[in-house]
């Protein structure tokens, strides 16, 4: 009975350290600079975010461009992939040789847990030198020294406005002319509700997350420390005064009960590409879609308005982007590494998806290319992609959790719900430090 | 005669005693199915939960943490936000669904015609898809576009923003608990119908009036039935996720896009609900070990309703004896 007992007893240990420890063994990186063309012909796996038909194709082209560089290279793609799929599969022992996520807000977690590896010894045995890139991709692609993914293609934020609703006015730079033209512009019913909004101010509006429009007013996320610096950066207090002050003016309910009438953000319903809202902020990627959807609309891109009192920041914005990487674990991480660099570095390969997919291209060279589909509306993004005032969110454990926090706090205080903004501020540094000595330590 | 044989080191074994112990390895191995399922999807977790609770795990990486995960608890506001929720739903949603249910099958055992087609109309809604009966619930009272303060508005009424304004989003929920309360509604008239007719004849020859037979006849009979409805209704409402999820995230106006921050209790909160944390926690934070501390005392408060459920039963069963 005794001997029974104790392999039982055994057989759980076992099970349990099985259980501790799955996942954790780290799959050693192979720095080089790729396969060379006298291996056996191989075939690699790639999990990508795309699922629209143009993307497909657009990514299809991309690698066939691939094949023709890397003729013993086979990749075999799976689409619509997310962020949680390609940690089961880390975590499971069977990821793909190269994994791509449309969202930087895990990249602290890809680095730090050692999901995808480290692509420095790569970088370094191709000789790519890092200064390609705009030096604000680095926030993003990296965590505490270790670039665990890289970047293929990029977003910017940026102003869109209705010419035809502008009624002759320029676009605005500062945010009291931004306050002053949607108070002109906008167009109530007898019974104050609103048919036309010349601008939404609160953060519940589609693009109008702090991520964004932080970059309005120089906003940061962080102190040195890594602690939260939201309560004491002035600017966050700045931003959503204004914010605050425009919502009155409207009315926070008149101001819901039009945005909950809106159309969806990404369908043809889009309330800028309906005419009902005169200025809206939006990434690069609304050009193809008022394109597609809405060919009739004259309208025009500039930066976003900035703070008065910061007028250096006018011309920058928020700029994030798809990332890729090599999941730890992958099977052909020479072969991985081919196709990570051509997808990200190699210039007529970036402009080609930016021309088809109408992103932001990730590279200098590739923004400079005479081959890039320019047009004016398109250029404002290219600009603000340039542009040293414009920022990122740097990578950083919580990365969600953080802006949920400070969103949450946001709605609170334009609703009117929370009136003190110093004590809701301090609030948020509490629960962002707090969360970080959970997960991290710190 | 007992006959003797001799055991491996050599001691005497009763023959008895040996086709016993056949009978319970026999026993044993019939039950090995239940045994390993149960060691490996009950035992095995729970004790991997209770391990997980006192470390940092990312999913990824270990690291003792002591009872910090247990210290955090008692600081989250959210976790509170989320009990108090919770508990707002059991004390107001589970008796509000009960009443309700056994309201509308008391109603169709009293139809002289139309009995079927009433009993359809009313358990049709439990048999929607949940996302798509919270998404159409939250497109109807939406205060923008939604037909209901529409039709409110058109005759002078006053509509709330019922997803949007925290102190109307749990009875808007509550209202979605009720209009699919078709499966309650089923078991209630069952029960109801088993309820023999003679002892309401007897109660009307006693003067008992309409109040009284339902007092001293049917809630009698049907005790067992409503004693079932509550417990499972409690355990279901502390697991209550996905209506809660789906109509934040609709009401709040959320893509699932990069940049964009979904707030699951949209809004303020206050439709956050424990299970919500915990998956929050868990899945989108990687804080393992704290969710790990939030499932034991999910688990601890599923298992007491559970034991209390056992015990009225247990105790049905000895008043019927």
């Amino acid at each position: 009975m005794r001997t029974r007992l104790l392999l039982v007893a055994a057989g759980l240990a076992v099970l349990s350290a099985a259980a501790c420890t799955a996942g954790t063994e780290s799959a050693p990186a192979i720095p080089s600079a790729g396969s060379t063309p006298d291996q056996k012909p191989v075939t690699i796996t790639m999990w990508h975010g795309f699922s629209a038909d143009n993307e497909l194709k657009a990514f299809d082209d991309a690698l066939a461009g691939f094949k023709q560089k890397y003729p013993w290279i086979t990749v075999k793609t799976t689409k619509a992939i997310q962020d949680d799929q390609i940690i089961q599969s880390a975590r499971g022992g069977n990821p793909p040789d190269v994994a791509m996520s449309f969202t930087t807000d895990s990249v602290a977690t890809f680095c730090k847990t050692g999901i995808f590896q480290d692509l420095k010894p790569f970088l370094a045995a191709s000789k790519i030198d890092e200064s390609i890139f705009p030096k604000v991709i680095a926030e993003y692609t990296q965590y505490q020294g270790n670039r665990c993914v890289m970047p293929m293609l990029a977003d910017s934020y940026g102003l869109y406005y209705n010419k035809k609703l502008m009624k002759g006015e320029q676009p605005p730079k500062t945010l009291s002319e931004l306050a002053a033209l949607t108070k002109k512009l906008t167009v109530r019913a007898a019974d104050g509700t609103i048919k036309v909004a010349g601008f939404v101010p609160h953060s519940q509006m589609y693009e109008n997350a702090p991520i964004h429009t932080g970059t309005m007013v120089g906003a940061k996320w962080t102190n040195p420390d890594g602690t939260s610096a939201v309560a004491s950066d002035p600017a966050w207090k700045q931003l959503m005064t204004w914010q605050k002050d425009l919502v009155d003016w409207f009315g926070y309910d008149k101001l819901e009960k039009f945005r909950k009438s809106m159309g969806d953000e990404w369908s043809a319903d889009n309330p800028f590409m309906k005419g009902k809202v005169a200025m809206a902020i939006d990434g690069e990627w609304r050009n193809a879609m008022i394109a597609a959807d809405a060919k009739d609309l004259d309208y025009g891109t500039a930066p976003i308005p900035v703070a008065d009192d910061k007028p250096q920041l006018y011309g920058g914005g928020f700029i994030a982007g798809t990332v890729v990487g090599i999941p730890r674990g992958a099977k052909n991480p020479e072969a991985a590494w081919d196709l990570v660099k051509y997808l990200t570095t190699d210039t007529d390969a970036v402009v080609n998806l930016s021309n088809a997919l109408r992103n932001v291209p990730s590279t200098l060279p590739a923004l400079q290319s005479p081959k890039l589909d320019k047009d004016p509306n398109f250029q404002t993004f290219l600009d603000i992609f340039a542009n040293p005032s414009s920022a990122t969110l740097p990578a950083q454990l919580n990365s969600v959790f953080n802006q949920q926090t400070l969103q949450e706090a946001q709605i609170k205080w334009e609703s009117g719900r929370a009136p003190d903004l110093d004590a809701l501020l301090a609030d948020v540094d509490k629960k962002i430090n707090d969360k970080l000595k959970l997960t991290s330590g710190n | 005669m007992a006959t003797t044989t001799l055991g491996r080191r050599g001691e005497a074994v009763p023959a008895r005693l040996k086709g016993r112990h056949r009978v319970n390895l026999t026993a044993l191995l019939y039950l090995s199915p239940w045994l390993v399922g149960f060691t490996v999807f009950f035992v095995y977790p729970l004790i991997a939960t209770v391990y997980f609770s006192f470390q940092r795990y990312d999913l990824f990486t270990l690291e003792p943490v002591g009872l910090l995960n247990y210290k955090y608890f008692f600081q989250d506001g959210a976790a509170w936000t989320s009990i108090r929720n919770t508990l707002w739903l059991v004390v107001v949603m589970v008796p509000l669904r009960l009443l309700f249910a056994l309201g509308v099958a008391q109603l169709v055992t009293k139809l002289k015609a139309g009995v079927g087609f009433f009993r359809t109309i009313f358990y049709l809604p439990s048999l929607v898809p949940l996302v798509a009966g919270t998404l159409g619930f939250v497109y109807l009272l939406n205060p923008g576009t939604g037909p209901v303060p529409t039709i409110l508005s058109a005759l002078g009424l006053p509509s709330p923003d019922w997803f949007g304004d925290p102190s109307w989003s749990k009875p808007g929920l509550t209202l979605l608990a009720l209009w699919s309360v078709g499966d309650l509604m089923v078991i209630f008239l069952a029960a109801l119908l088993d309820v023999p007719k003679q002892l309401y004849e007897a109660a009307s020859l006693d003067g008992a009036g309409a109040w009284q037979q339902f007092y001293h006849v049917t809630l009698p009979v049907i005790r067992p039935v409503l004693t079932f409805a509550a417990v499972t209704g409690v355990i279901q409402t502390l697991q209550y996720f996905t209506q809660a999820m789906v109509a934040a995230r609709v009401a709040s106006g959320s893509t699932d896009s990069a940049g964009s921050v979904f707030t699951p209790g949209y809004p303020d909160q206050s439709t956050l609900t424990f299970p919500e944390l915990l998956f929050q926690q868990g899945f989108r934070d990687f804080a393992m070990g704290y969710a790990c501390v939030l499932a034991l005392l999910l688990f601890a408060v599923s298992m007491i309703f559970t034991l209390v459920l056992l015990r009225q039963f247990r105790g049905l069963d000895e008043e019927a004896v």
